[in-house]
């Protein structure tokens, strides 16, 4: 089996977060759709480690998902508190950046 | 040309305490300034008295320096003081000196003594003026610009004092400033001036781009091998900033609105010191005239031009002060067609200078005083036999009238028939030259003869033309019927008077005491040069001093006859086509409407048609279609961040298409 | 080049058919999964949907010789990551489900075209690239994998690693902070609401027991005061109000036949006087 498979594999799992950004309005969800996203890059620098042989790739991932559960930390604190001023969870409802 | 500087002379600097100190000289009238004008109304009780104080000290220093020079030898006598580097911007260094040499302290000296007893005069003629010590304030201001004019040893920092005189002379025409008129003159003077400036402005740069400095050193020492086009160019802005400060022809239409300030301002200013600033330039520009002789021709002519025209207009004005402004203009008209002769007039040209100084101050002042006792008018056709009533003033302004006539002994004679005898002088190549500007320096004699005793006899003698109070009706002109104005001439106060004793006294002396031994001509050497004997005048000097007194008397005569002997009429008579115009300044006022004003303001207006039009179209244009893109991308920033991520994400599938496509 | 290294790239490292099997058991699942995200109409679907595309990555990530990665992954995605989405999913509120009604003009349209557009460039490049043939993790993981790993962070990389930790412990603070509710009323403790029960007028002590001094202690009988007079707030109001409270008379004290004439009068006032 050519490792082709797995970037293919990261290739769909990324396009379908990128999709749920786009499509969903819910803000936990969408944010799910981004950790999706990160995830599907972290199978692609996995999967060239191993084609490289070197393990750089998966120290990449690693520090990918740490920083990703701080993003996590902090973006889910912002839902919560734009969930407790506005009573909604909509992405849309947070459209202040225009006027 | 340069071998007439027969006393090899080197600038070298300055030493001892009195010389090093000239910094004083301009820095003490200066903050006396600032105090006046700082310390507000708390200052009214002494501020004259500073402001005296202040212009004292800078003539006494002025005086030490002298002396200090004149214990060296000629050839020792120009002194550079280095004060602080001013300016250093790229290839352009220009260091803040003063120097000191024999032309700028006969200035200092003229300047703050002269300077002084006006000061001293103000004192008392202003005495009833709410502010008298912003008055002060201006004339310290005056001193210290006009000293750093004289004393600058760059033509920057002389620029610096030409602007800062232009300001205090604005300032001082426009002191009773809540009247229009006086408003609008010092407006006008300020701008006839700035047109001047810009002259002096091309000038220094013409200097810049060809000498790569603008400090006399460095300019004076490298004319030789300069080109004679540039030369002519940077002598003919040099001239258009002398006609602007000096009042010549064409410039010279605001010296007569400019007697709307005080009239110790007058006298000061506009008579002895900053008018005659343009004569300072030309004669301390001698090295590039000499070299540049087209301009000096224009120099002559210029001069020649405003003797004349002077004169004419003195002829005819009513005005006791723009009368005697128009004769200032015909005298410096005198000394710039000296200065404009070369190194045989430059002295000369200093020395009327400075005897003009005295005597048209010391009659500035008797106007002054005149006005003072007579409710402050200043129509001639309203006064009359007023020696009776105001002696002193009568006495001095008389010892005035005669020094300005060119009567010997007094100090215009001899500074005046040095002039018209330089101007007789052959000049090598064009022989027409010394007649036509001998001639008419002569007949600006007979003409300065007519119209100062006209003044001099219309104001002082005949019968009086006011309303004593008395009810006796005076003897007046058939056909009268105005009212006479009421009037009680009285002298004027002690403080008013002396100055004008100490300087009708000048008017006597100055001329005979600055001509004993070499007298200013030796003594000015070092700056304007030797001259050597080389020709004389096409008629011989005697005879010309005859043809001069000659029509000196018949100027007199003819005034005698006509404003003496018989009845002065009240109100003018209509006059020649000659009068009307002189009345109206030969209308310089309309020509320069017509030349310059009235093409201005339609250039004006069609500018600002095109500004509307087109360049506002064009940004207003270009602002429409600004906001109509605007309003039309306003609908894509949504404010949903979902839209923005598609934007995002497009753009992303684009560029990386157009990549791939580049590929491929 | 070495000749070692040139002789490890000629080397071919394929992968096994276990691994293979494995794949396109888990790809699939993990497709329909991914799916899910935007399929589901529950939030709580969606995560559980996302967590077993992260559960599937950690398997693939041990078949790719990542055995550390896969433990990470379950450790810190599904075990940290995802249940704090659910966490938050609780706090915000299980039932809270999208509306269908998109509100964004076209921006279905666009995210489905965007989406398959992005799918297509990048399977499109992942698949036309040209890729070294496989080196594999054999020599690099001599050590076992989780020790090379560690040898490469704190090895070139320790600095990012402390920088990273950093970010985290800025990240906790500033979680604190985001989620830090100012107090805009006072504190409510046990005096504040005794004092509140107090000014509403309220009884102070606990009510009484149904039954006490009657002759019978069942719930719906009232307890009767020290006047043998029944009282009525003695049981429960769900009783009362359901009427299921027995009568009074058959459980008064019998030595008061007059009691019945005082019920308006509150015992405390008959108390004082």
């Amino acid at each position: 089996m050519s490792l082709t498979n797995y970037l293919v594999l990261a290739s769909v799992l990324f396009t379908i977060g990128a999709t749920t950004v786009l499509l969903r309005r819910n803000a936990i969800i969408v944010f799910m759709g981004v950790e999706l996203m990160l995830n599907a890059t972290n199978l692609v620098l996995v999967t060239f480690s191993r084609m490289h042989g070197n393990l750089t790739g998966q120290v990449m991932a690693f520090f990918v998902m740490v920083v990703a559960a701080a993003e996590v930390v902090i973006g889910l604190a912002i839902i919560v508190s734009i969930f407790r001023t506005r009573r909604s969870a909509s992405v849309d409802d947070v459209n202040l950046l225009k006027s | 040309m340069h071998s007439l500087f027969s006393v090899a002379v080197q600038t070298a600097p300055a030493t001892g305490a009195l010389q090093s100190g000239a910094w004083l000289l301009v820095v003490v009238p200066l903050v006396s300034a600032a105090i006046l004008m700082l310390a507000g109304r708390r200052a009214d009780r002494w501020g004259h008295w500073l402001g005296v104080a202040a212009s004292s000290f800078s003539f006494l220093l002025g005086l030490g320096i002298m002396f200090s020079l004149t214990s060296l030898p000629a050839a020792e006598r120009v002194r550079d003081l280095h004060l602080f580097s001013w300016l250093s911007a790229g290839t352009l260094t220009v260091d803040a000196g003063f120097r000191l040499d024999p032309l700028s302290l006969t200035f200092v000296l003229l300047v703050t003594f002269v300077g002084s007893l006006i000061h001293v005069y103000s004192v008392a003629y202003m005495e009833h003026d709410r502010d008298r010590r912003r008055f002060f304030a201006y004339l310290n201001l005056f001193v210290a610009a006009m000293l750093l004019l004289v004393l600058a040893d760059s033509y920057l920092l002389l620029f610096f004092g030409w602007e800062g005189v232009g300001l205090a002379s604005y300032l001082l025409i426009g002191f009773w400033n809540h009247q229009t008129p006086n408003a609008v003159a010092a407006k006008k003077a300020f701008i006839a001036n700035r047109i001047g400036d810009l002259g002096m402005i091309i000038a220094i740069m013409l200097m810049f781009a060809t000498y790569g400095g603008v400090d006399f050193a460095t300019v004076h020492g490298h004319v030789a091998g300069t080109a004679p086009g540039t030369l002519t160019a940077i002598g003919l802005m040099l001239l258009l900033a002398a006609t602007g400060k000096s009042a010549q022809f064409p410039l010279q239409s605001w010296l007569g609105d400019a007697m709307a300030g005080p009239t110790p301002v007058s006298a000061l200013i506009h008579a002895a010191t900053m008018v005659t600033a343009g004569v300072y330039l030309v004669v301390r520009s001698a090295p590039l005239f000499d070299a540049a002789p087209t301009a000096r021709l224009v120099v002559v002519i210029v001069g020649a031009i405003t003797l004349v025209f002077g004169a004419v207009v003195g002829s005819a004005k009513d005005d006791l002060k723009k009368a005697l402004a128009a004769s200032t203009m015909s005298q410096i008209g005198y000394m710039i067609l000296a200065a404009g002769l070369g190194p045989i007039g430059y002295a000369f040209a200093i020395f009327h200078l400075v005897t003009h100084g005295f005597f048209k101050a010391g009659m500035f002042l008797g106007a002054g005083s005149v006005m003072h006792g007579m409710d402050d008018q200043v129509d001639m056709r309203g006064f009359g036999a007023l020696s009776r009533y105001m002696k002193i003033t009568w006495i001095t302004f008389g010892l005035g009238w005669l020094a300005i006539l060119g009567v010997p002994p007094f100090a215009g004679f001899w500074s005046k028939d040095k002039i018209i005898e330089s101007a007789f002088v052959p000049v090598a190549g064009s022989p027409w030259q010394a007649w036509v500007f001998g001639s008419v320096a002569l007949l600006g004699a007979g003409l300065t003869s007519f119209y100062m005793s006209r003044l001099f006899f219309m104001t002082f003698h005949g019968t009086r033309r006011w309303d004593d109070g008395s009810g006796a009706a005076p003897a007046l002109a058939a056909g009268t019927t105005v009212d006479l104005r009421h009037q009680h001439p009285h002298e004027s106060p002690r403080l008013m008077t002396v100055p004008m004793i100490v300087l009708s006294i000048g008017s006597v002396a100055i001329g005979w005491l600055l001509s004993l031994g070499s007298g200013i001509v030796g003594w000015l050497e070092p700056v304007t040069g030797h001259v050597a004997h080389e020709a004389d005048p096409v008629l011989p000097v005697p005879v010309l001093m005859t043809v001069t007194l000659a029509l000196v008397a018949f100027g007199i005569l003819l005034a005698w006859r006509q404003y003496a002997a018989v009845l002065v009429p009240v109100v003018p008579p209509r006059g020649s086509v000659l009068t009307r115009a002189a009345r109206k300044d030969l209308y310089q006022d309309d020509v320069n409407d017509a030349l310059l004003v009235e093409p201005g303001t339609y250039l004006t207006r069609s500018l600002v048609f095109g500004d509307h039009q087109v360049v506002d179209g064009g940004a207003t244009g270009l602002a429409r279609l600004t906001v109509g893109a605007g309003s039309l991308l306003r609908r894509v920033q949504n404010g949903y961040v979902r839209s923005y991520a598609a934007t995002m994400l497009i753009g992303l599938i684009v560029l990386v298409g157009v990549v791939l496509a580049a590929r491929i | 080049m070495s000749a070692a290294l040139l002789a490890a790239a000629t080397q071919t490292v394929t992968t096994s058919t276990a691994e293979e099997v494995l794949f396109w058991c888990l790809a699939p699942v993990m497709v329909i999964a991914a799916l899910g995200l935007i399929f589901a109409r529950k939030a709580v679907h969606a995560a559980m949907s996302v967590i077993v595309v992260m559960i599937s990555l950690a398997f693939l990530y041990v078949a790719q010789d990542a055995p550390f990665l896969g433990v990470v992954q379950v450790v810190v995605y599904t075990g940290a990551v995802m249940m704090l989405f659910v966490f938050v999913l609780m706090l915000i509120g299980v039932d809270a489900s999208d509306s269908l009604v998109e509100t964004i003009k076209a921006q279905r349209w666009i995210g489905w075209i965007a989406g398959i557009g992005l799918g297509i460039v990048l399977v499109g490049v992942v698949t036309r690239a040209t890729y070294p043939s496989m080196t594999g993790l054999a020599t690099a993981n001599a050590d076992s994998n989780p020790v090379a790993v560690a040898k490469v962070i704190f090895g070139d990389f320790v600095f990012t690693f402390e920088v990273v930790g950093a970010l985290l412990v800025t990240a906790a603070l500033g979680a604190l902070v985001l989620t830090h509710r100012q107090r805009l009323t006072p504190r409510i403790g046990q005096k504040e609401r005794a004092d509140a029960r107090v000014a509403a007028g309220g009884s102070l002590t606990p009510l009484p027991a149904p039954g006490v001094y009657a002759r019978h202690n069942a719930l719906d009988v009232p307890a009767l005061d020290h006047l043998g007079r029944p009282l009525e707030e003695s049981v429960s109001r769900v009783l009362r109000i359901r009427g299921q409270e027995l009568g009074v008379e058959q459980f008064q004290a019998p030595a008061l036949p007059s009691a019945t004439q005082t019920p308006t009068l509150e015992p405390g006032t008959e108390d004082q006087a």
